[in-house]
């Protein structure tokens, strides 16, 4: 049964997501000034890549790029979609984003066994921007598990509804939210930290060797990892909610994400580390220490 | 070469309808920027002519790329690394002339660097005429390119695996064989 639930929230977050992705390209178009794709031009893009012959550079390449999907669809199950838990008890925080790490390592080692030097470069980037969002993130974070004494996300989105809209922890730990929130920028790849797939000085970064259905295969695997990274900040700052508000939420906070990605400029790498190991690591920290030495913010 | 054998039929099957509508909407471009026609594609792609209306957008990697923009004049050692990044793209794929220079050599039709007419060479499935053409005349052919490809006829790259002895016994003759080294597949 839970394989079932699995399932359909694999399906109805590839329809959200796509949908949505494609919504984003409209708001970016309307922050240009000008029209834009329709909103299904997402869905043509991803099937126009499957439908496309496509050449092999040896297995690791191959195995790699279903690894990547395969690891980050896992990822996503793990997740609560909404009030919907597909394996119940194992939406853990630690599951998800250890599951998290098998997409970009399935994905960086195909793309050295492409043997291509953009490629080289573009997943030494991807991986040294792993280390800086990661750190100030997982501390905030790790200050939240310390005191509620639980890792399950459902039962962190549960916490935060008890007080109404003001207990979410957007409210009450804002430093962390806001600390979160350039974290998820810097998950996502999007412009101000999109230094590993920088298209214009670096040929597109790890994706470079890959054309028709690997790249098809590698824009799901990318619209499944926004729907679990959007979903992680929904869950832990938003309160999570039934499907509908989550739904609604998630909308809102990617479409916050596309207004900033529509007006910046790209960081260049070491930027992007001296950047996160400044103001969001104090900020991190100063928060943490809020939470766990008064309590400040939180609801036990 | 990696190709769909079910492809290079004639005969359209309904699947390959449904995959012409997609492959229609969505045209990723390559442009390779020649000649001066590469001025004009800036204006295109950007806010004032939007060329992401149709679907279409800048990819950086030949890989990724369904068409082949060459834009004017190509010399001879230009035209190696053309007919390169033409094999390198995946089957479906879909070239645009751009300009007088690709059709006939235009005002560079003596001259003994530049060659006359891009067809001998890789098959090209739309010119665009003008010297050079205007936005509106890109706009124009990406969109009639868009109706060949829905309907099944813009199939220069069959052409390209049916007559490959052709085009390859005319780029040796202005070229030369050439040998390529592969350091990381020995
Ligand atoms: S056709 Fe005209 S604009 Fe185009 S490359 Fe030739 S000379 Fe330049």
């Amino acid at each position: 049964m839970s394989y079932l639930i699995a399932l359909m929230i694999v399906f109805i977050g590839f329809l959200w997501q796509v949908s949505i992705d494609g919504i984003q390209r409209k708001v970016t178009a309307k922050v240009h000034r000008r029209v834009g794709p329709p909103w299904y031009q997402t869905f043509m893009d991803i099937f126009k890549a499957l439908s496309k012959s496509s050449i092999t550079h040896g297995f690791i390449y191959d195995f790699g790029v279903m690894m990547a999907l395969g690891g980050t669809i896992a990822t996503f199950m793990f997740l609560p979609f909404g009030n919907i838990v597909a394996f119940n008890g194992l939406d853990n925080f630690f599951v998800v984003v250890y599951l998290l790490a098998i997409g970009s390592l399935g994905m960086a080692m195909s793309a050295s066994g492409s043997g291509n030097a953009w490629a080289g470069i573009g997943i030494m980037r991807a991986l040294t921007q792993m280390v800086a969002y990661e750190v100030p993130f997982m501390i905030v974070v790790f200050g939240m598990i310390h005191v509620y004494g639980t890792s399950s996300l459902s039962e962190l989105a549960h916490v935060q509804q008890m007080n109404g809209i003001l207990g979410w922890h957007i409210f009450t730990m804002p430093l962390g939210a806001i600390v979160a929130f350039i974290s998820l920028l810097g998950m996502l790849n999007k412009v101000p930290f999109d230094t590993p797939i920088a298209p214009t000085e670096i040929a597109s970064g790890p994706m470079v060797e890959y054309g028709g259905k690997h790249f098809g295969m590698l824009m799901l695997q990318h619209e499944f990892a926004t729907l679990v990274e959007v979903g992680l900040f929904v869950n832990l700052f938003l309160g999570g909610g039934n499907l509908i508000e989550y739904l609604i939420k998630y909308f809102f906070v990617y479409t916050l994400v596309t207004l900033i990605y529509a007006v910046s400029a790209r960081f260049r790498i070491e930027n992007v580390v001296t950047f996160f190991y400044g103001v969001p690591i104090v900020l991190s920290l100063v928060q943490a220490a809020i939470v766990i030495f008064t309590g400040l913010g939180v609801n036990v | 070469m990696n190709i769909f054998e079910e492809d290079l039929n004639d005969t359209i099957t309904f699947w390959e309808k449904i995959k012409n509508i997609f492959r229609g909407k969505s045209l990723w471009m390559l442009h390779y920027c020649t000649g001066c026609g590469a001025v004009e594609l800036p204006p295109t792609m950007t806010a004032r002519y939007d060329m992401e209306r149709l679907g279409m957008g800048p990819m950086a990697t030949p890989r990724q790329a369904d068409v082949l923009l060459i834009t004017g004049y190509l010399s001879v050692k230009t035209l190696r690394r053309v007919i390169y990044t033409y094999e390198q793209m995946m089957t479906p794929k879909y070239v645009v002339g751009f300009g007088s220079c690709t059709l006939n050599g235009g005002i560079y039709y003596d001259s003994y660097a530049v060659i006359n007419r891009l067809d001998y060479y890789i098959p090209v499935d739309l010119y665009l005429a003008g010297c050079m053409p205007r936005p509106e005349a890109i706009m124009n052919t990406f969109k009639t390119l868009e109706n060949m490809i829905t309907k099944g006829e813009a199939n220069g790259w069959k052409k390209y695996v049916e007559n490959y002895d052709w085009y390859r016994n005319n780029q040796i003759r202005s070229l030369g064989e050439v040998y390529v080294k592969d350091e990381f597949h020995e």
